[in-house]
């Protein structure tokens, strides 16, 4: 059995959906407020998986996940490296994943944050977007996700665009199998947008660390979970769930084989 | 990260001497950027005149920590080139390039080093972004002089809240640095600004005058920010003090009538001739003077605002009496329907009803339209803030799940020339108020799921926001009370001058305020002490550690403590109420309207955990007195007492007021109804209308999937771009029971006749809810009139029409009303004319949808599918849009047939219940050919229409065009249907008795046509309707 844990802090707003995601998945699933990790550390051994949902934390003042990011640089720098270190997986969910990228955790674990070469940063557009869009599984570090496999998912962002430090940075993700998740058509090829909602380098939607353990996406899984979620679900036949339950299902098993 | 930055940067802050540098300036840069970059260039002089502090003003650089954060060169900046174009708009050109940077002030408690930690652990991305740093008391870097380096020459821009007002990433910033210990036991303060820098595109540098109109029509809202130009002198001061902290007396027992009204004016108070003698006579009776603190919560309770004193008062209208409106009417229906499932109606802060295995959901839209039309961000923002906390506010707490929204505003393509003065231009006010509400509402983690726009000139000078919310409650969570003995809480957000007579305000003339009255009328929202309210209340709900809970909205803690203690009393220790800054006077603090504040009674042996609840979110909770069984409403500054009233006076003191209606003259000239030479011209005009265009570029900046309760989101089809009629949602995981969410609205109806505009925007909200699956017979509806001046009788007359219009359609259509608002003094004045907003009735309906799964969307699905047109047409063409398009007033305004039109409804719903609708779509704006484009290019599937069997009403056929009337009439109750041909004899018997048609089929062709026999009438590529629909204003 998975044992799922769910942070939350101000602002922290998707922890209903993803909750009830990873539950359907298959996990048992606590919600914690930061503070009672950050007075209680341990607390993160009796987890094997550890999520940050989306939201607005801290009202994404100053820049999207950059508090909630120094937070966690400031109070938990060494037990979230620890609990990576022991095998444990992190999932970050849009502002999730803002907030992962601003820990440095998605650099590799022995890089400090503040050589970070990784950004997330305000979408092409200038403004929020929400719409439904298609994922592909890229080859990646993440075995547990099914490489080629093309799956709507809604994203809801305005600090959606991936940019790197420079070019190096992409050709070492890519050799190091980082690159999990892009954009692409409905059909699978090449986007632009809307497609690509956010104007994202290479139009990527999701990184792992070089373990594939860490992951974090713009897009929103848990938000295509019910049979009528997805926004077309009127126009095809009956359907027993939606296609983000397969992604929650995959990492809720491979974290259960941590302690297996 | 602490130890591994210093090396990066060129110099700490204790390296640089102060008297050494005209500016103490560091760069602090990402790790790549090569070290020649860094140097903070003190060789480089000022070139220009701009950034170069000029010598004839007195004025001090702040005393503060300034760090500028820019992108780094080589990294785009969409901020900056979004201001480019947004220049070029109003016509400033000849600047070549933009950048805006973010600016913090941090006071000097905080110490070099922890200086530049903070600026490069939590103020700058280390990957994109540099900064420049100058110390307190310094003047900057001259912007030229930073600039040289990279080889531009910039012109600078500062913008800042003023003093007061609300600066959320400043709290956010001072909090992170409290908990943190970054700046040791310094309590460091923090605010904000915005530095935008202009290049020019020529030799030579922008005119100020450029510039300083550049601040102000894009970059700054003088009402809410300071702007600086050619100046690096922000302030870092707080708000001046205002009155000395003493009891105030009033003298009012003596005064004359002249004198009474003075007083009301030059107090802005708002109050009448009559409730000015009214309080004088209670005065004299007591023996005393009234204390400023008493007049002032007189005044509030005693607001249209609060008391709804036309809706509620005697109106003579033309020699009949009509005491309280609002009962005779509204309240009315909902009585005399008596519905077992509307559990709480018209006293809460929302309409509650029923929805399923315990749990009820409520519904509750507010207008914030003054507001809005002064700061059109802050004032949509406060306003979705103000409704989400009446949410919080019924019974002991409902959680948000959803957000709707409403504009009306004058036309986008107004041309410069014809804004009268003194007005923000329709589309600065749509894109604001459109800002404020997807920045609060996603920050809150509620969807925005259903709304409208509407476009009319007459909204230019005063533009309507309405802001609603639904919320779900646990059925045992629904009723409240408060006993003496109970501590009175109050959680949220600290109090300001904010706000304070914002309603008085907003009704005198604007631009001509001093600042101070200003910045303290106009609020900016703080979404994320919201969010923490909504999370600690809910917990503390279920852990049932309060006993009553109600909102800080209009009149702030006034009203709140003053409604919650209305049947025992209360007395409150002023001094007790934590402050954003020091200064304000006993009775500022009473009346203050600073948002994200709620108060709660708590029983006192349950004080500590309750605290304890709102701690652990980060959320000030604070008790600041006690209910009484007094009777009295006690006020004490520091021991003192500021104010002592009687409950009773206070709630049932005020005079009823008399107001003269006069019945509307109905204009009932009828041009008759023109034929059409081109109609698909006229479709694809009509598709392209404001009022009829898509509005995707609004839908897709909110968050409409969050919580992950959606069914039907607001656009549908193939390509996601067809409008949907309501939203559906599905609130508890376990049951497929939903609800539906939609709207209806029609100024242009509301010109013509006000009684038949009433009946049918409750028809058109009806028709959405119940087109994608809500049950007609457990729906409630919500109503919110924004109205003109309605001291003038016409207009007051159009509201009695418009009300008996309400009670006659849910009556007839077995809807209650349960829950409304008012907002009944919309003009504005231009010269000598006075321009009063079109009567504009806002409807939102909430239907319990039985079963998600069979929920219906607008677009057409599969080709060889039937297509039905339910409902009769009429030659109803008053306010309609074909009229518009043709320049032709006149006609008679839609009105729904209320024998016929509920059973209608029925008969649409038993279809789609019982699984025989593929794809339903209700016909409105722009009438059956508009509903049929939407319905085909959403599905991307062609039709085949023949109008020939459509049902017609019986009409004069020499004056009317047949065609015309049956593909752009806009007669109530219509829909659109497709069904399967399997589905379609069992759809036709579920209909007996109704008026229907079967009128074409879709196809698999990529257009779409409709016919009358052999006449073809519109013809057009899919392509080309949706191209139009996507044609009008983008934002």
């Amino acid at each position: 059995m998975t044992r799922a844990l769910v942070l939350r802090a101000a602002g922290v707003n998707c922890e209903r959906e993803t909750l009830l995601a990873l539950e359907q998945a298959g996990a048992v699933a606590d919600l914690l407020h930061l503070q009672q990790v950050i007075s209680a550390p341990s607390r993160l051994d009796e987890y094997s998986l550890l999520v940050f949902p989306g939201g607005f934390s801290y009202g994404d003042d100053i820049a999207a996940g950059r508090v909630l990011g120094f937070e966690l640089r400031t109070f938990l720098g060494a037990a979230l490296a620890g609990f990576v270190a022991r095998g444990g997986y992190v999932l970050g969910v849009c502002n999730g994943f803002q907030v992962l990228v601003d820990t440095g955790l998605l650099e590799g674990v022995s890089a400090r944050p503040s050589d970070r070469t990784i950004a997330l940063t305000a979408n092409v557009s200038g403004h929020y977007e929400c719409r439904w869009v298609t994922l592909r599984n890229e080859r990646s570090a993440c075995r547990w996700l099914d490489a080629g496999v093309l799956w709507p998912t809604p994203v809801a962002h305005g600090e959606g665009r991936l940019m790197f430090k420079d070019e190096a940075t992409l050709k070492r993700l890519e050799e190091r199998g980082q690159i999990a998740l892009r954009y692409v058509t409905r059909e699978g090829a090449s986007a632009s947008y809307p497609e690509l909602p956010n104007g994202s380098t290479a139009a990527i939607a999701g990184l792992c660390d070089p373990s594939g353990r860490v992951f974090g996406l713009m897009p929103h899984p848990e938000r295509n979970v019910t049979p009528w979620h997805h926004p077309r679900w009127t126009r095809t036949a009956p359907r027993p769930n939606g296609e983000g339950l397969e992604f929650y299902r995959r990492l809720v098993a491979a974290a259960g084989a941590v302690n297996a | 990260m602490g130890q591994g930055a210093p090396d990066r940067y060129h110099a700490t802050a204790a390296e640089h001497p102060r008297e050494r540098l005209p500016a103490l300036h560091l760069v602090l840069q990402g790790a790549c950027v090569p070290k020649s970059c860094v140097l903070a260039s003190n060789s480089v002089a000022p070139t220009a005149p701009i950034s170069t502090p000029s010598s004839a003003a007195p004025k001090a650089p702040p005393q503060a920590w300034r760090v500028e954060v820019f992108r780094r060169p080589q990294v785009d900046d969409p901020a900056g080139a979004a201001a480019v174009a947004a220049l070029r708009e109003v016509g400033i050109g000849g600047v070549r390039s933009i950048r805006r940077g973010q600016g913090y002030l941090l006071s000097p408690e905080l110490g070099a080093d922890a200086l530049a930690r903070v600026a490069s652990q939590l103020l700058l991305d280390p990957v994109l972004e540099t900064a420049r740093i100058t110390a307190p008391g310094q003047w900057p870097e001259p912007a030229n002089a930073a600039a040289a380096r990279e080889g531009a020459r910039r012109q600078r821009i500062l913008v800042m809240r003023r003093r007061g007002v609300m600066d959320p990433t400043a709290l956010t910033i001072e909090q992170v640095l409290q908990r943190s210990a970054l700046s040791g036991a310094a309590v460091v303060r923090v605010l904000t600004f915005v530095v935008w820098e202009l290049e020019p595109l020529g030799a030579g540098p922008l005119e100020r005058a450029v510039l300083e109109r550049a601040a102000r029509e894009v970059f700054a809202n003088d009402v809410v920010d300071e702007y600086f130009v050619d100046d690096e002198a922000l302030h870092f001061d707080f708000p001046a003090p205002s009155a000395p902290r003493v009891v105030q007396h009033v003298p009012l027992r003596d005064a004359d009538e002249r004198e009474l009204e003075r007083l009301s004016r030059d107090g802005q108070l708002s109050l009448s001739l009559d409730e000015m003698l009214a309080i004088q006579a209670h005065y004299r009776a007591r023996g005393a003077e009234p204390t400023l603190a008493e007049l002032e919560t007189l005044a509030q309770t005693w607001s249209e605002h609060c008391k709804h004193k036309t809706f509620t008062g005697v109106i003579d209208y033309d020699g009949e009496r009509i005491d309280n409106l609002l009962k005779q009417t509204i309240k009315a229906a909902t009585l005399e329907l008596n519905k077992p499932w509307c559990v709480s109606v018209f006293h809460d802060n929302a309409g509650v009803i029923e929805f399923d295995q315990g749990w009820n959901v409520c519904f509750k839209v507010e207008t914030h339209n003054h507001p809005s039309a002064i700061d059109p961000y802050g004032g949509a923002g406060t306003g979705v803030g103000g409704v989400i906390r009446d949410i919080l506010g019924v019974g002991l707490g409902a959680k948000p799940i959803a957000n709707t929204d409403a504009f009306f505003v004058g036309p986008a393509d107004l041309p410069a020339e014809k804004l009268p003065k003194g007005c923000m231009h329709p589309r600065r006010i749509l894109r604001g108020v459109v800002a404020g509400v997807r920045d609060y509402g996603n920050r809150m983690g509620i969807p925005t799921v259903n709304g409208g726009v509407w476009f009319h000139p007459r909204y230019i000078g005063n533009p309507l926001v309405y802001a609603g919310c639904v919320g779900l409650m646990p059925a045992d969570c629904t009723n409240k009370s408060v006993e003496p003995g109970d501590a009175i809480v109050v959680v949220g957000g600290r109090t300001g001058r904010d706000g304070i007579h914002g309603a008085t305000f907003s009704s005198l003339e604007l631009h001509d305020e001093s600042q101070v009255v200003s910045s303290s009328a106009v609020q900016i929202g703080d979404p994320i002490t919201e969010k923490r309210v909504t999370d600690a209340l809910l917990r503390a709900r279920d852990a049932r550690q309060y006993r009553a809970v109600t909102d800080c909205g209009a009149g702030g803690l006034s009203s709140a403590v003053g409604e919650m203690g209305a049947e025992c009393g209360a007395e409150v220790d002023l001094e007790l109420v934590p402050l954003k800054y020091p200064g304000l006077s006993p009775a500022e603090i009473w009346i203050s309207e600073a948002q994200e504040r709620m108060v709660l009674a708590v029983p006192q042996e349950k004080l500590a955990a309750l605290l304890a609840t709102f701690r652990a979110e980060g959320c000030e909770a604070t008790a600041i007195g006690r209910f009484t069984a007094t009777g009295r409403l006690d006020l004490r500054y520091r021991g003192e007492l500021v104010g002592s009233l009687e409950m009773h006076f206070l709630h049932e003191g005020n005079p009823r007021p008399l107001r003269r209606a006069t019945r509307p003259v109905i204009d009932t000239s009828d041009p008759g109804v023109p034929a059409c030479p081109d109609a698909t011209a006229m479709t694809l005009a009509l598709l392209r209308a404001p009022n009829v265009a898509s509005k995707e570029w609004i839908v897709r900046q909110y968050d409409h999937e969050v919580q992950g309760m959606g069914v039907l989101k607001p656009l549908c089809g193939e390509r996601d771009d067809g409008p949907g009629d309501a939203a559906v949602l599905q609130p508890l995981p376990h049951s497929q029971r939903g609800i539906a969410i939609g709207c209806g609205a029609n100024p242009d109806y509301g010109l013509r006749d006000p009684y038949a505009m009433a009946c049918a925007v409750i028809d058109e909200a009806l028709r959405n809810v119940v087109a994608v699956g809500g049950d007609p017979s457990r729906t409630a509806i919500l109503d919110n009139f924004s109205w003109g001046n309605c001291k003038k009788p016409e207009q007051l007359g159009a509201l009695v029409e418009a009300s008996r219009g309400c009670k006659a359609a849910a009556l007839a259509y077995q809807t209650p009303f349960i829950s409304g608002k008012d907002s009944l003094n919309n003009e504005f004045r231009s010269g000598d004319e006075t321009i009063s907003i079109p009567p504009t009735l806002y409807v939102s309906a909430l239907a319990i949808v039985p079963d998600v799964a069979r929920s219906v969307s607008m677009d057409f699905k599969r080709a060889g599918d039937f297509v039905y047109v339910l409902g009769m047409t009429h030659a109803e063409f008053g306010g309609s849009q074909y009229f518009a398009q043709l320049g032709l007033s006149g006609g008679r305004a839609p009105r729904p047939d209320l024998a016929l039109a509920p059973r209608t409804l029925r008969g649409l719903h038993a279809a789609i219940a019982r699984g025989l609708v593929r794809a339903c779509h209700d016909l409105s704006e722009g009438g059956l050919a508009v509903a049929a484009a939407e319905m085909a290019f959403a599905g991307e599937l062609g039709a085949a229409l023949d109008v020939t069997s459509l049902p017609l009403g019986a009409f004069d056929a020499a004056r009317n065009d047949r065609d015309a009337l049956a593909l752009f009439s806009e007669s109530c109750t219509r829909f659109l249907v497709e069904v399967a041909p399997e589905s379609a004899a069992e759809f036709e018997r579920t209909l007996a008795g109704l008026d229907w048609a079967r009128i074409g089929a879709v196809n698999s062709a990529s257009r779409l046509t409709i016919t009358r026999g052999a006449v073809t009438l519109v013809d057009a590529q899919l392509q080309a309707l949706r191209a139009a629909h996507q044609g009008g204003f983008k934002g």
